[in-house]
């Protein structure tokens, strides 16, 4: 999948997205016509409560799921009709992922981690650079079981920005970490979005956070209720958590 | 007792979830299980059958030749102390001509009493009946040379008795306790056409060779507490003076002492293989339920906070390890018995017992079970324990995350033009479970070990051949003469037709003796500059023999505790009684017997007498082999010929028979115990290793990437199993072969390379299969399911 970045028009284009898991003969509708676009460099805080479908979304807009029906579009590429081998392209070519529970590879220390990522991207940052965004360039060399949760959390963003993804998706972020070390990881998250110009979109149900996106769409039952504007955006130390 | 149910019903679906590891552990236990009862049951049923058939028979104890003894020397030796029972009688060498069949065949004729049955060494008849006394032309014939021609009682051939054809009818089949494994003198492999055991009543044999009120040959029974030594002893001092060549005993019998390499072989095997298989299985066992313990932590610490007792945690544990180890023992005792009754069939193709039933008995079944148990459970011992002793609390926190370190103290990252940063995530996954790595190794290894030493014999057998048949005894054909005769008989043998070459040489039944130690051997001597059959050195080049001293087979100077420069006295058994001291000149490689070589001029100059020969050995014009053969059926001088030429096609013909059964066996064998390994580990690794793998995938590695890590590990013990398994392989085929090693024959120690390559080709294949079969499972990681949980 190859993309012109100069494209104008949105970096996602969603229409109609429902999503229907089927486990024997209960259905679940885990999305139900999903509309949204999301804007190159923007930061979207998707929120509701659980169950309502919000990483069903984030799934199929990074590539890991496909959609049951609608459409999914990124850059005017269709993801939903990709096959296995153009997903995974995307994924490494263009998307950054940060989990609940980080993900690192316990095997590789923070550097390694980081650059597992950066040996297979065209236009890496490097990963001491990636660590030092994070605040992190103290603890290169350390392997995960030797890092605190909120620094492994850290070291998962650095991971996700070192590729320069033009898309960055976080499920629950901070779902893990205690207020303080959230605090840290949202700045984190939100310097990245400023210096690599990513798409970002977090997931949370702290509705707290949501001050710190330009837009924020609350999910309800799979659909999403409400897209607000924030017409000022705080920084996440501000944040009342 | 209901919860325990419910504690079952978690069983049955671990068992179901975990069928494929199950299954391959299970096979692996199947086939120590197999090889236990195989070895085992055919080891009984060859010692159960041949102590029956001795016993009912009376197979002698004690055997000695003479040249002509008087026949009242025989109340003598029943008189010795400890004598049970004596048997005196004729035994003769004799050339056989056999209608349709252009080679003489070899054989022995041996008396029997003339009314009712010998005191020892009784026949067996199979069928038809013995010789009625009166007539001189009836015989009975072993069962194997009848078989072999397709003889029944009332057949008749022909056979050149102390210089005269003679047409011999048979009035039945017989079995002998002395030739239950018949093999001809100078054959390797038995020839069953070629030799023939024929048994004549007492009178027509003492008309025939002049014997009347003499013996040449007699065997005898001790009485339970008898000396064996001393009785021994006296009976060479009684047989001494009629030329009487040193009494042997059970040992020395061809037909025991093959039938005892054989049940040294198995026992070998039960020592050997079984235990391969139950410690790789003790092992699988070990691994998969660690991993299963360390997956169901949570709700061990839940089972345990609820009051479930750590006995009964560890009940359940065991008996998952049990229901396995119940399917391997009931597939390996299967396989096994059906195995062992083939084993049997061909058992009773090389030794003729009147019955040879593979051995069934329970307690055989009861042995395999519980040895599979025990290993079984050994293994999931410290598994267990690590179950037991989680203290509930602990145990319903996930575990602390694993701590990995840099190798080579952090230089591995260094590498990194060399290691890609997946390559360095296997190999520090290695490294962190070094104990895990070491016995996957080990296992790997194994079947690498098990194939070579199995595969060795034929590298073995083929340097032996070429040493035996091309280097050393490279004549067609042996002909032995009924009595020596002069130098001049030479040139007689040389005239004979179709014979290109001849070369004499006289054999002398001597005792050696160095300190105490004392044997009895033939010394052969030969004309220093033989080509045809040669002498070779340890290093396998042929020998100049010298003018004057001994050269002894490396065994047979180990025995005499000799080396060369020491000398050692020697006795021919001519009647002299003259001792004389000898120089051992060298030492001398030798595969077949215990050999003793001189110049033919020293021997005859030992002899005091004399020059004499003894035989010639021969090159046959391939094109007039049937004129020789001819002229041989007509030669009363000649007693005995030994083709070496069919020896040799024969042998060659057997080996490629077993061949394919052995590498068969052995390579199922070892490709089983391989998937068992591999398989099980992959699983493991691919288990534990889920989620890592799984975010490699969300993060853009593709399938074959992501694999990499996997097989890399894999591969990694793998590569190093293979130069292991060569070295443990080279270290059993050396205990294989030392443990061979008789009088009779011993076994060179020779692996080639291919066999090697062969080895590792089928173990590299078999896992690289299964490493394939888990790799698939990569393609279905559920990736976002591994997102949502922690490990
Ligand atoms: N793999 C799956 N199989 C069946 N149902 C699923 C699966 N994944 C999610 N769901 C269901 O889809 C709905 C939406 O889930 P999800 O998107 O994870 O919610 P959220 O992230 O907003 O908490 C839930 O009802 C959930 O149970
Ligand atoms: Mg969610």
């Amino acid at each position: 999948m190859k993309q012109d970045t100069d494209t104008p028009g949105p970096m996602f284009e969603v229409s109609g997205l429902t999503k229907i898991y089927r486990t024997g003969e209960v259905e679940v509708r885990a999305l139900n016509g999903v509309d949204l676009k999301l804007e190159a460099g923007e930061m979207a805080v998707l929120l509701g409560p659980s169950g309502s479908g919000k990483s069903t979304l984030l799934n199929i807009i990074g590539g890991l799921d496909r959609p049951t029906a609608g459409s999914v579009k990124f850059r005017g590429q269709e993801l939903a009709d990709a096959n296995d081998r153009e997903l995974t392209a995307y994924r490494r070519n263009h998307v950054g992922f940060v989990f609940q529970f980080y993900n690192l590879i316990p095997s590789l220390t923070a550097w390694e981690n980081v650059a597992l990522i950066t040996e297979v991207s065209a236009n890496p940052m490097t990963p001491d650079d990636a660590l030092a965004l994070v605040g992190l360039e103290s603890r290169m060399h350390h392997f995960p079981a030797q890092l605190s949760g909120g620094e492994q959390q850290r070291v998962a963003i650095a991971r996700a920005i070192a590729k320069r993804p033009e898309v960055l998706l976080c499920d629950e972020p901070t779902g893990a970490l205690d207020s303080a070390t959230g605090i840290i990881v949202l700045e984190a998250l939100a310097r990245a979005n400023e210096e690599t110009g990513a798409t970002t979109a977090i997931i949370t149900h702290n509705a707290g956070i949501r001050k710190i996106a330009h837009r924020v769409f609350s999910f309800l039952d799979g659909r999403i209720a409400a897209c607000d504007i924030n017409p000022v955006r705080v920084k996440p130390s501000e944040v009342s958590w | 007792m209901n919860a325990l149910s419910m504690l079952d019903r978690k069983l049955v679906r671990d068992l179901v979830r975990l069928w494929a590891q199950s299954l391959a552990v299970a096979l692996v236990m199947a086939c120590g299980v197999m090889t236990l009862i195989l070895a085992l049951g055919a080891t009984r049923a060859l010692e159960d059958t041949r102590a029956a058939f001795y016993d009912r028979t009376r197979f002698g104890h004690v055997f000695a030749t003479a040249i002509r003894a008087p026949e009242s020397l025989g109340t003598k030796i029943a008189a010795i102390d400890g004598v049970a029972a004596v048997a005196t009688r004729i035994v003769h060498p004799v050339i056989i001509d056999i209608d349709g069949m252009a080679e003489p065949a070899t054989g022995q004729l041996i008396s029997i009493p003339d009314h009712g049955e010998a005191a020892v060494n009784r026949l067996y008849l199979r069928s038809g009946r013995l010789p009625e006394p009166g007539r001189p032309d009836e015989v009975t014939v072993i069962e194997a040379f009848a078989e072999a021609h397709g003889f029944r009682s009332g057949d008749s051939f022909a056979a050149l008795i102390n210089g005269r054809k003679r047409q011999l009818r048979i009035t039945g089949v017989t079995l002998s306790p002395e030739h239950v494994y018949a093999i001809g003198p100078g054959d390797i492999v038995p020839d069953q056409k070629r030799y023939g055991v024929v048994h004549m009543r007492r009178t027509t044999l003492d008309g025939a060779y002049d014997m009347q009120s003499a013996f040449n040959s007699v065997s005898l029974t001790l009485s339970r507490h008898a000396n064996k030594k001393q009785v021994m002893a006296r009976l060479d001092a009684i047989l001494k003076p009629y030329g009487g060549v040193a009494a042997h005993d059970r040992s020395d019998h061809p037909s025991d002492a093959f039938l005892d390499a054989e049940l040294v072989q198995l026992k070998a095997m039960a020592q050997v293989i079984p235990p391969i298989f139950l410690f790789i299985s003790a092992f699988l066992v070990n691994m998969i339920l660690s991993r299963l313990i360390a997956l169901e932590r949570e709700q061990i610490g839940l089972l345990k906070a609820v009051g479930y007792s750590n006995s009964g945690i560890a009940w359940h544990y065991a008996k998952l390890t049990l229901v396995i180890s119940v399917a391997g023992v009931i597939i390996g005792a299967v396989a096994g018995t059906r195995l062992g009754h083939g084993m049997a069939s061909l058992y009773s193709e090389f030794f003729s017992f009147p019955f040879l039933v593979f051995s069934q008995r329970p307690d055989l079944y009861v042995i395999a079970t519980l040895v599979t148990f025990a290993a079984a459970l050994a293994g999931a011992a410290n598994a267990i324990r690590g179950a037991v002793r989680l203290p509930p609390a602990v145990a319903m926190r996930p575990p602390a995350p694993t701590r990995y370190r840099s190798l080579f103290g952090g230089a591995d990252s260094g590498f990194r033009p060399l290691f890609s940063h997946l390559t360095v995530m296997a190999l520090r996954h290695l490294v962190r479970w070094p104990v895990r790595t070491a016995l996957t190794t080990l296992g790997t290894a194994l079947p690498v070990a098990l194939l070579i030493t199995s595969l060795f014999a034929f590298d073995s057998i083929d340097s032996m051949i070429d040493t035996v048949w091309f280097r050393a005894d490279r004549q067609d054909a042996t002909l032995t003469f009924a009595a020596s005769q002069s130098e001049d008989a030479i040139r007689s043998v040389a005239h004979l037709p179709g014979v290109i070459a001849a070369e004499p040489f006289r054999a002398e039944a001597a005792t050696l003796r160095h300190g105490h130690l004392s044997r009895q051997v033939q010394i052969i001597g030969t004309d220093p500059h033989t080509d045809i059959s040669r002498v070779l050195d340890r290093d396998f080049r042929p020998v100049r023999l010298p003018p004057n001293g001994l050269l002894l087979s490396e065994r047979l100077a180990s025995h005499l505790d000799l080396r060369p420069g020491d000398a050692v006295e020697v006795e021919l058994r001519n009647g002299q009684e003259r001792r004389v001291l000898v120089p051992l000149v060298g030492v001398t490689n030798s595969y077949i017997g215990l050999n003793a070589n001189m110049s033919r001029g020293a021997l005859d100059r030992l002899s005091g007498q004399a020059a004499r020969i003894s035989g010639a050995r021969v090159i046959i014009d391939d094109n007039r082999t049937e004129d020789l053969y001819d002229a041989v059926k007509q030669t009363p001088a000649i007693a005995s010929v030994a083709l070496q030429g069919v020896s040799r096609e024969k042998f060659r013909a057997m080996i490629e028979e077993n061949i394919g059964i052995s590498v068969t066996v052995y390579v199922s064998l070892a490709i089983i115990i391989t998937v068992g390994v591999i398989y099980n580990s992959a699983r493991i690794q691919l288990s534990e290793r889920a989620r890592e793998l799984a975010s490699l995938r969300v993060f853009g590695f593709t399938n074959g990437e992501v694999s990499r890590v996997l097989l890399t590990e894999l591969g990694v013990m793998v590569v190093l199993a293979q130069p292991l398994g060569w070295l443990i392989g080279r270290g059993f085929s050396e205990l294989v072969a030392t443990g061979f090693e008789s009088d009779l024959f011993r076994i060179p120690l020779v692996i080639t390379p291919p066999t090697y390559a062969l080895s590792s080709l089928v173990v590299l294949g078999a896992a690289l299969v299964s490493a394939l079969i888990v790799r698939r499972r990569i393609d279905r990681l559920d990736l976002i399911r591994v997102l949502k949980t922690r490990d």
